[in-house]
């Protein structure tokens, strides 16, 4: 797997500090679990946390502190070592855990054109979704209000400017407008992450977005 | 489509001290402890925890590194109680995690950052935190020595670095890391040198690969 579009430092460094939404947190693990160049950086960054903890502030704590400290660890043993997940083209492990196990077990439901999609559930503040897109069907032409990221987990797309295949991830924003295409061949299923409903450009689809969630 | 990785692909600013002929041994080397409270080797101490279940080892972890986590808590805004609480789990954590710690890609200050987060976003914010994929150990149960001591050396490299930055730059980047700032509020240009350890981290991923294939 070749990747050639990587998540951006701000969506890292987010990450690393904690403070992202729960969608966007799935949807930058499950990259970061395809992507070994992602996954450095965002070891570099973490360094810079360690480097915080480090240097920040201290607190005296409790006197019976080591002691309890040690209590709670001995009586619940060790952490098991996580044995390999065999992947063979399957959903990264995060992901596995929100949709309940591999694409096959995944109930789509249909949103029109061909394209199936499921809702995943997460936190407030953005929403997640898997997306089908059958081989050379096209998504509405949308923009958006607030920060969209596409994760390709098979398949690939076109949109007016670049081609996102398997483990790409597109990061588009207020200014983006575009009309993507799943490429022929083969279907393309992404994960997608948002903090504002997309805003659909044509009459249709704006009427059956409050249904759809789209 | 942003590829913002230039931060992070600047070349460092600081000599890098490769292929010198005698690395010392782990063991005898000690990680300079920043805050000048004595010196200690957090790497080893982690692995007396790990193969020994060694109290005293982990005595003087807790006392580095408790009330950090606790500090780091409560500026991120969990009461003293909670805080105190969190951060016996966090190093609770630490104890029954030992034997997943890989120095080749982290400092123990970096990773028990990365459990305190967790348990931050977990108690504060009660929220689910998606992790990536574990890559498991491979088969190889001890690291490479040289590639331990890069990798922790570079880390204190980093600690430095931050302790360099101008005023301003510097509260942004620990406001960041306490949770006080959105991730649109996020500036991504930290200002800082971290293409090494970025590198050398990508170098120990690659083996573990190797390894796991």
């Amino acid at each position: 797997m070749t990747i050639r579009h990587h998540l951006s430092d701000n969506l890292l460094m987010a990450y690393a500090a904690g403070t992202l939404p729960e969608a966007f947190d799935l949807v930058v693990a499950t990259h970061v679990s395809l992507c070994d160049e992602c996954r450095a950086r965002l070891g570099a960054l973490e360094a810079v946390g360690g480097a915080v903890l480090e240097e920040g502030p201290r607190c005296a704590v409790a006197d019976d502190s080591l002691a309890a400290t040690l209590q709670r660890a001995r009586s619940r043993g060790k952490e098991p070592i996580p044995a390999p997940v065999p992947r063979v083209g399957g959903f990264p492990e995060p992901l596995r855990g929100y949709v309940g196990g591999d694409v096959a077990g995944v109930r789509w439901r249909a949103i029109g054109g061909g394209v199936r999609q499921t809702i995943l559930p997460t936190a407030r503040g953005a929403s997640a979704r898997l997306l089908h897109i059958p081989a050379g069907a096209r998504l509405p032409d949308h923009g958006h209000r607030g920060l969209e990221l596409t994760q390709v987990l098979r398949g690939a797309f076109r949109d007016e400017d670049d081609r996102f295949g398997p483990g790409d991830i597109e990061i588009a924003s207020e200014d983006t407008q575009h009309t993507p295409v799943a490429e022929p061949g083969e279907d393309c299923v992404c994960l997608i992450a948002t903090d504002a409903p997309l805003r659909f450009t044509t009459m249709l689809p704006r009427i059956a977005q409050p249904f759809f969630r789209i | 489509m942003l590829i913002g990785i230039e931060s992070l692909e600047n070349p460092p600013a600081l000599p890098i001290l490769l292929g010198s002929a005698d690395w010392p041994r782990r063991g005898r080397r000690a990680v300079a402890d920043v805050t000048g409270e004595g010196e200690q080797n957090w790497v080893d101490l982690l692995a007396r925890v790990r193969d020994g279940q060694d109290e005293a080892a982990f005595a003087a972890l807790f006392g580095h590194f408790a009330p950090r986590v606790k500090g780091f808590l409560m500026r991120g805004g969990a009461g003293e109680a909670l805080a105190e609480e969190c951060a016996q789990e966090v190093m609770a954590t630490v104890w029954r995690k030992a034997h997943l710690f890989d120095p080749t890609r982290a400092s123990v200050a970096t990773w028990i950052f990365t459990i305190a987060r967790n348990r931050r976003i977990d108690a504060l914010r009660r929220q689910r935190r998606p992790e990536p994929e574990d890559l498991g150990w491979g088969p190889e149960p001890e690291p490479d020595q040289a590639a331990v001591m890069e990798l922790q050396q570079e880390s204190e490299r980093v600690v430095e670095a931050v302790s360099r930055l101008p005023p301003n730059q510097r509260e942004l980047i620990e406001r960041a890391f306490f949770g006080e700032l959105s991730h649109s509020e996020i500036a991504a240009e930290t200002g800082l040198p971290l293409g090494t350890i970025k590198s050398r981290i990508r170098l120990a991923l690659d083996r573990l690969r190797q390894n796991m294939s």
